[in-house]
């Protein structure tokens, strides 16, 4: 694994145009991702989030501007690239047909790792997966799919994980497990850059924020920056009502019920309200 | 290089093996087709059907079964097209394509994993016909030679197939370049010989590769000498193959334009 120089940013975009016939999808976009840090792209559909992910993971190559990951750039060094990152798109990639274990031991041995299956066997346990390791991936839920797909992306520990619309399609308990994989992510030290269309998300879990519209960055910045943009707050006297999330999470629990191990619980319950605790709960 | 190429494309066609051998339906489907054109040519058609002098000696499945091998094939090489398409629409390809692993590596596996099933299938295919009577004076080296012209066809058409696969926007779309290829052998020297033909049809089935491969099968089946038959089949499946493999390589590189 190639290290460039520490003060460098972990992915650097600069006036990053792609457009398909007279359809720009990306109109000069440019961000700096520091090492170690979330970051997220927030936009609507269609606001050119994924061709940013494809651009950046080397799977799309962009009409002018320029994007450098690792310090090493897409467009003359796809391979080293490649070497740096890890992509978990925007539909689940995992074999439906193989079991969870195989396929990370498929992504282990693609690595070229010494011993594929206690490295599967590691990330099972570590994402709750360890009961249903031995199951085809088809039979799985959408949480677990999930979990599996960003567990096969953490194979070789890259050193930049891309992460597209990873919660789009899961319920909320599913969500929050995505977003603890997340944070402990990040706590390893892995860069993350993370596109969504919820605004919770990139708060809940974004060191830095840039709302990508129509091909544009309309901002750019912390979560206080993006808050001082607007008028400051106002002191209201505002009714506290639930959310339907809050009812909803507080009736079924925010352990994952799609759970086969059941050995884990009481740390999940714990993450559970940690992540939701700080995001969810009490701003409305 | 070519050692990481070889062990990446060792792990995906063993990943794509499993596809097939945990749906083995694939093979018996692919089988039972060309089986059942069998059984019908050779019981109820076959009676009528008069094969000329060349072919009076053997039974009418000695005739017909290179034409079926040939169908059998061009009906598998269609799930090869559809596991392609399964893996670019469910994102696996994106995985593949995003790591650090060897270029092509990822349709090679699916051009071997498709060689060894439709050479199951026709393995199959041969079984029943020998069942239903099938004789022939192939010596070892005559069937190594079949199955050298059979290996030849089925990776031409299978890098037809990862053309369809790479490039179809449905399910439908992905498998359905293999129904012109399933009824070309019709319009062959395959099951009638060509001469009960009218003019223009007799002049496409001649001059179509399912002819000539056919009866170079035929041939070396007969334990005859092969002929110039031989040297345009193999130059037929040869042309499909560089070019269908240069084709998809184009097609391949495109996804990423």
């Amino acid at each position: 694994m190639s290290i460039a120089p520490a003060a460098d940013p972990a992915i650097r975009v600069q006036g990053l145009r792609k457009a398909y016939g007279e359809l720009g999808v990306l109109r000069g976009v440019g961000f700096e991702v520091a090492r170690g840090s979330i970051f997220a792209l927030l936009g609507s559909n269609g606001a050119g989030k994924t061709t940013a992910v494809r651009i950046l993971s080397t799977l799309l190559r962009a009409d002018s501007g320029t994007a450098s990951v690792n310090g090493f750039d897409v467009a003359t060094r796809p391979g080293r690239v490649r070497e740096s990152i890890s992509l978990t798109g925007q539909f689940a990639a995992v074999d439906g047909i193989l079991t969870g274990r195989e396929n990370l031991v498929l992504v282990a041995r693609l690595r070229h790792l010494r011993n594929p299956g206690r490295v599967a066997d590691e990330l099972l346990a570590r994402f709750s997966l360890d009961g249903a390791g031995g199951r085809k991936a088809s039979t799985y839920s959408g949480g677990m799919r999930r979990r599996l797909d960003i567990a096969m992306s953490l194979i070789g520990n890259p050193s930049i994980v891309f992460l597209d619309e990873p919660t789009t399609g899961l319920d909320p308990q599913a969500r929050i497990e995505v977003w603890r994989s997340v944070q402990e992510m990040a706590r390893g030290g892995t860069t993350v850059l993370l596109t969504t269309q919820h605004l919770q998300e990139a708060e809940e879990l974004a060191d830095r924020i840039a709302i990508l519209h129509r091909g544009r960055i309309l901002v750019e910045g912390t979560l206080e920056d993006l808050r001082r943009l607007l008028p400051p707050a106002r002191v209201e006297h505002v009714e506290k009502q639930p959310s339907l999330e809050d009812v909803f999470l507080a009736l079924v629990g925010e352990d994952g019920v799609d759970e086969v191990g059941v050995d884990d619980g009481a740390g999940e319950v714990g993450g559970g309200e940690r992540a939701a605790g700080s995001g969810t709960r009490g701003r409305r | 290089m070519v050692t990481r190429f070889l062990a990446d494309t060792a792990t995906l066609t063993g990943r794509s093996m499993k596809h097939v051998t945990r749906s083995p339906d694939t093979i018996i489907t692919t089988a039972v087709m060309p089986i059942a054109i069998m059984l019908l040519f050779v019981y109820v058609f076959g009676g009528a059907i008069d094969t000329g002098p060349e072919a009076a000696s053997g039974s009418y499945v000695d005739y017909m079964l290179p034409g079926v091998l040939l169908i059998t094939v061009a009906m598998g090489v269609s799930y090869t097209a559809f596991r392609l398409f399964t893996d670019v629409q469910g994102g696996i390809f994106d995985r593949f394509d995003s790591m650090p692993i060897a270029r092509s590596s990822a349709l090679w596996a699916h051009v071997l994993t498709s060689l060894a099933a439709n050479l199951t299938s026709l393995v199959l295919v041969v079984g029943v016909a020998l069942l239903m009577g099938f004789q022939t004076g192939a010596g070892g080296l005559d069937w190594l030679a079949v199955a050298g012209v059979l290996v030849l066809f089925t990776l031409a058409l299978t890098w037809v197939a990862v053309v369809a696969g790479l490039s179809a926007r449905t399910v439908e779309g992905a498998s359905v370049f293999s129904y012109p290829l399933i009824f070309l052998p019709f319009v062959s020297s395959a099951f009638v010989p060509t001469t009960s033909m009218p003019g223009p049809v007799r002049w496409f089935a001649e001059n179509q590769p399912v002819t000539s491969i056919v009866d170079t099968v035929r041939a070396l089946f007969a334990g005859r000498p092969v002929d110039g038959s031989t040297w345009t089949a193999l130059a037929w499946c040869v042309g499909i193959l560089v070019l269908a493999h240069a084709f998809a390589m184009v097609t391949y590189r495109r996804k990423s334009a």
